[in-house]
């Protein structure tokens, strides 16, 4: 609670910064208000016990700050800490309406945590909603660019049909077990198939209903069709901060629902469903990146792979703590990597105004430092040992691989193969090709920026060289 | 201790080397290896002739899972760290004539390389071994990629595909063999021991060979699995091409006699006889095509193919003589590839070109190199008393064995060699003169460094290898042992 409190206070607060004339301090503050959030989690200050006017959880237990909603908060926390020194070019231009984009990142991180921490399924839905409702401004927030209007349009049109599918699934769910609490629908949803066969398609449509407006938000196949043109539209640190921290809210919470509320004997029901929806988006996910020429699509087309290697943990939901690790561990891995990827992405398109592979060409020779996050972070995607992607999926395989989903274990490993391919070709425009005519000048880099993404690098491969140091925490 | 600091030096000097410019990295990189040379040496004469790994490391890495970062050394091990240890000095003394761009990160990446290799050489589990696996390709992918020859781009990626394919199928393996080790309610553990007392049916045995060895196989390679090789050695700078066929390629071998043969010998009892035909096709084919190569590291290569190809047969014939074989071929090989191509590689540089046709004639000015280049090349050949000899000798012995028609055909290798090198040398160095005979210059003070020691070993090898099977013999014995069980 008291991350929201912080990050809700502050995004208001910095919504009267905006008034002042220096737009300088906003970032430092922002900087500063997620460093104290990342803090209060990791240290597990944020627990229910400072609800000390009412012992329960948080309105009538409607949301609950345990271990789990702590150690995801912190993810996002943290990737939202290293995200943002990349969006420094809004603030050297003066741009005007610079408060209000941070603040409404600031929300969608309220929303974010609320997905994560929420045991009651309006919360869930909220949290959605205040996410998406920020994404949507911020996708379209280059408000000059044509591009960035249409992402931002096909976002929020195909977002809005998500969530009212979402919504009757919620509704149909409340009609068959007659409550919004995790905890109790879970109990009623085990119980109705048997006890009322009249109620039960109803529980059964909500469910789904619900998967689709989940998968949607998370990118999984097939509502995935928004995602590629929206991340090549959208203004390249919000297209980072969609990629990593909606996907790792989107999943955790995506988990909780289906561990609590749709466990056990429904688990039938949906599986299947959920599994058609694995393999499909690790299939175009991965092979729609090798077909991509723009970096920037590439790496829509490979979060939609992610989406579906996570699905992996939510398929073999009954390894309990080891999926829920590995969705852990896995997010953070991944989000690492994909922030220093956005970030270098970023620096060389306001350079050099290009986000194909060929703008990267011979970036190792003017920016030795950008090629190495790249490379490092490709490598950690593409889960070769050294950096933590290849334990992230090593933890994923083994949650699958110990319900005995085999098959299932062996096409992703074999999708992996395939996405070493894509994730090779920056590194080979980076290293292996000279840079194009007019583009041999070193992109500009703050020093803020390369202290950033030394950290980048550092966190990947210390999550691949000691990925003990994380291990456990979600027990605890 | 020791194993981890012969694993940490090379990385440890690596990093400093970001530090330094131009020549000075190389003479850092240089002594960096020597010291590291100095160490393997040292726990060589530590080193109790025993079939138990020494100078054990073995510390919880992902605890909750299982997974010990343990690593050790035994007679097996310790030929191959030596192996290493002695090649990676010649190699970067070799590339001293070179002037590569960013040295301080090319050499950076040899060492890096080197404790890749030592890393697969001495894990004593299966995912730290398939840890190093994959690191010690990182740097190699870009080594043969961003100084490599014009068509480098295709080629790596080629080669990179490939291997890493085959690792994630080796993954797999041993993931599954992972969790057989709880099959019966135990925790869990991808320790070497705890694979080898397995106790798997004879149809999983066999597909986790066939994951296993897919990897081993693109590494060795197996015909064929082959047709990255030739490419990735001509297109990659000499001293990456010496590092993949000198040692790169016995990672191969060696994981086949570690991480295969005890753990699922079963299993690879039925696919002995595909992959001995294979073996020997591969034999064949390599020297056939060796015989019409014009450009002298493609001859090299095929050259390798065909000699590796002797050393899987030998090796699969799970006997004695066939098992020490491999291993004296395997140290020997190294030594004979690496001189190989640094005599290419020499050539090359002086005449600015490697095709066959267009030399010949050198040796009237080069009396050094003409020596240096026909020792080296009558030990690939198996002259007696070159190291060659000894492992090439034991090997067909081995596979006489096994069989004695596959003995004969595969004792082809040794006069196809002969044909194939010998014709080499005669249109290189003697024959009609051609447009280099007069001006080319004999060897430099650095380059006879480096032959040298390669010549030397040569005969150590040939002459005394009763040196090294000393080493190993315990560690065939206990995997002779396992096989049997």
């Amino acid at each position: 609670m008291l991350s929201i409190i912080l990050l809700s206070v502050s995004g208001l607060a910095n919504l009267f910064l905006g008034f002042l004339r220096s737009n300088r301090l906003i970032l430092p503050v922002v900087l500063l208000v997620l460093l104290a959030v990342l803090a209060v989690n990791v240290a597990g200050i944020d627990t229910n016990a400072l609800a000390g006017w009412n012992q329960s959880p948080y309105f009538n237990g409607m949301l609950t700050f345990d271990r789990y909603a702590q150690v995801f908060t912190a993810v996002m926390a943290l990737t939202a800490l290293l995200l943002l020194p990349f969006s420094q070019k809004y603030v050297q231009e003066g741009n005007p309406n610079l408060a209000e984009f941070y603040s409404l990142l600031l929300f969608s991180l309220v929303g974010a945590i609320m997905m994560v921490s929420y045991n009651n399924v309006l919360i869930l839905f909220l949290g959605i909603e205040t996410l998406s409702i920020a994404m949507y401004v911020l996708a379209g927030s280059d408000k000059g660019n044509l591009r960035s209007n249409e992402a931002a349009l096909k976002y929020f049109l195909m977002g809005s049909f998500a969530t009212g599918i979402l919504l009757f699934g919620i509704a149909l769910l409340y009609g068959a077990t007659g409550t919004f609490d995790l905890a109790q629908m879970g109990v009623k949803a085990r119980a109705l198939p048997l006890a009322d066969a009249a109620m039960a398609p109803m529980l059964y449509i909500g469910i789904l209903l619900m998967l689709i407006g989940i998968g949607f938000k998370i990118s999984a196949a097939p509502f995935h069709f928004w995602t590629p043109d929206v991340y090549e539209g959208a203004p390249t640190v919000f297209t980072g901060f969609m990629s990593t921290i909606v996907k790792t809210a989107g999943i955790a919470g995506f988990f909780k629902l289906l561990m609590i509320a749709f466990g056990g004997d429904t688990t039938g029901f949906w599986l299947p469903t959920l599994t058609a929806m694995l393999v499909l988006t690790l299939l175009i996910g991965n092979v729609g990146a090798v077909a991509q020429q723009n970096a920037k699509r590439m790496l829509a087309y490979s979060s939609i792979s992610h989406a579906g290697y996570l699905l992996l943990a939510l398929v073999s939901l009954k390894s309990g703590a080891l999926s829920a690790n590995a969705i852990f561990f896995y997010s953070l891995a991944y989000s690492i990597a994909t922030v220093a990827a956005f970030a270098v992405l970023k620096l060389v398109l306001d350079q050099r105004g290009r986000d194909d592979y060929e703008g990267l060409n011979g970036l190792a020779k003017t920016n030795p430092l950008l090629a190495l996050a790249m490379t490092v972070s490709m490598l950690s995607l593409a889960g070769i040992p050294l950096t933590g992607g290849f334990f992230g999926k090593f933890y994923l395989f083994s949650a699958a691989a110990e319900q005995g989903y085999i098959g299932l274990v062996i096409f992703a490993v074999v999708m992996s193969a395939i996405g070493i391919y894509y994730y090779l070709r920056p590194i080979m425009a980076m290293y292996m090709r000279p840079a194009v005519e007019g583009a041999e000048e070193p992109v500009a880099v703050t020093s803020l920026q390369s202290t950033v993404l030394i950290v980048l690098i550092g966190l990947t491969l210390l999550l691949g060289l000691v990925p003990g140091i994380v291990e456990g925490v979600l027990n605890a | 201790m020791l194993t981890a600091l012969l694993l940490i030096w090379p990385v440890a000097a690596a990093l400093l080397l970001h530090f330094v410019r131009g020549n000075a990295a190389r003479a850092l990189a240089f002594g960096a290896s020597l010291v590291e040379l100095a160490l393997a040496v040292f726990v060589a004469i530590q080193f109790q002739t025993g079939s138990q790994p020494q100078f054990e490391i073995n510390q919880p890495w992902l605890q909750s899972a299982g997974i010990n970062f343990h690593i050790g050394i035994d007679g097996l091990s310790l030929l191959m760290v030596l192996l290493t240890a002695f090649l990676v000095p010649l190699i970067l003394l070799a590339s001293f004539r070179h002037d590569y761009e960013n040295p301080s990160v090319f050499y950076a990446l040899v060492l890096f390389m080197q404790t890749g290799l030592i890393g697969v050489f001495v894990a004593m589990d299966a995912f730290v071994f398939y840890f190093f696996w994959e690191v010690a390709l990182i740097p190699i992918y870009f080594l043969a990629g961003v100084w490599g020859g014009e068509r480098r781009v295709q080629v790596t990626l080629k080669f990179f595909i490939y291997t890493v394919v085959g690792s994630l199928l080796m993954l797999a393996g041993f993931v599954y063999l992972y969790y057989m080790t709880g099959a019966n309610g135990g925790a869990r553990s991808s320790d070497l021991a705890a694979f080898y007392n397995l106790t798997l049916s004879t149809q999983e045995q066999s597909w986790v060979f066939l994951l296993i060895f897919a990897a081993f196989a693109i590494k060795m390679p197996l015909f064929p699995l082959h047709s990255w090789q030739p490419d990735t050695y001509s297109e990659a700078p000499a001293p990456a091409t010496m590092l993949l066929s000198g040692i790169m390629l016995k990672m191969g071998i060696y994981g086949t006699l570690r991480w295969l043969m005890p753990i699922v010998p079963k299993g690879m009892s039925v696919h002995i006889p595909w992959i001995m035909v294979l073996a020997v096709i591969g034999i064949i084919y390599g020297a056939l095509i060796a015989i019409r190569q014009r450009d002298m590291k493609r001859l090299i290569a095929f050259s390798s193919l065909s000699h590796v190809g002797l050393m899987i047969a030998g090796m699969f014939s799970l006997t004695a003589v066939g098992l020490q074989g491999t291993v004296i071929q395997m140290l020997a090989h190294g030594v004979n590839v690496v001189g190989m191509f640094f005599i290419a590689d020499i050539i090359e540089r002086r005449t600015g070109t490697r095709q066959i046709p267009e030399l010949g004639g050198l040796t009237r000015a080069t009396p050094l190199l003409s020596v240096t280049f026909l020792v080296i090349l009558l030990g690939t050949v198996a002259l007696p008393l070159t190291n060659g000899f000894v492992g090439e000798f034991l090997l067909l012995m081995g596979v006489y064995q096994f069989n004695p028609w596959l003995g004969a055909v595969a004792g082809l290798t040794i006069i196809f060699g002969a044909v194939y090198l010998l014709r080499m040398f005669q249109r290189v160095m003697l024959g009609p003169d051609s447009s280099f005979s007069s001006v080319i210059r004999d060897l430099t003070g650095s380059e006879l460094a480096v032959l040298v020691p390669l010549i030397l070993m040569v005969f150590w090898i040939g002459l005394f290898p009763g040196t090294f099977m000393h080493i190993s013999e315990p560690a065939i014995q206990k995997l002779l042992v396992l096989i049997n069980r």
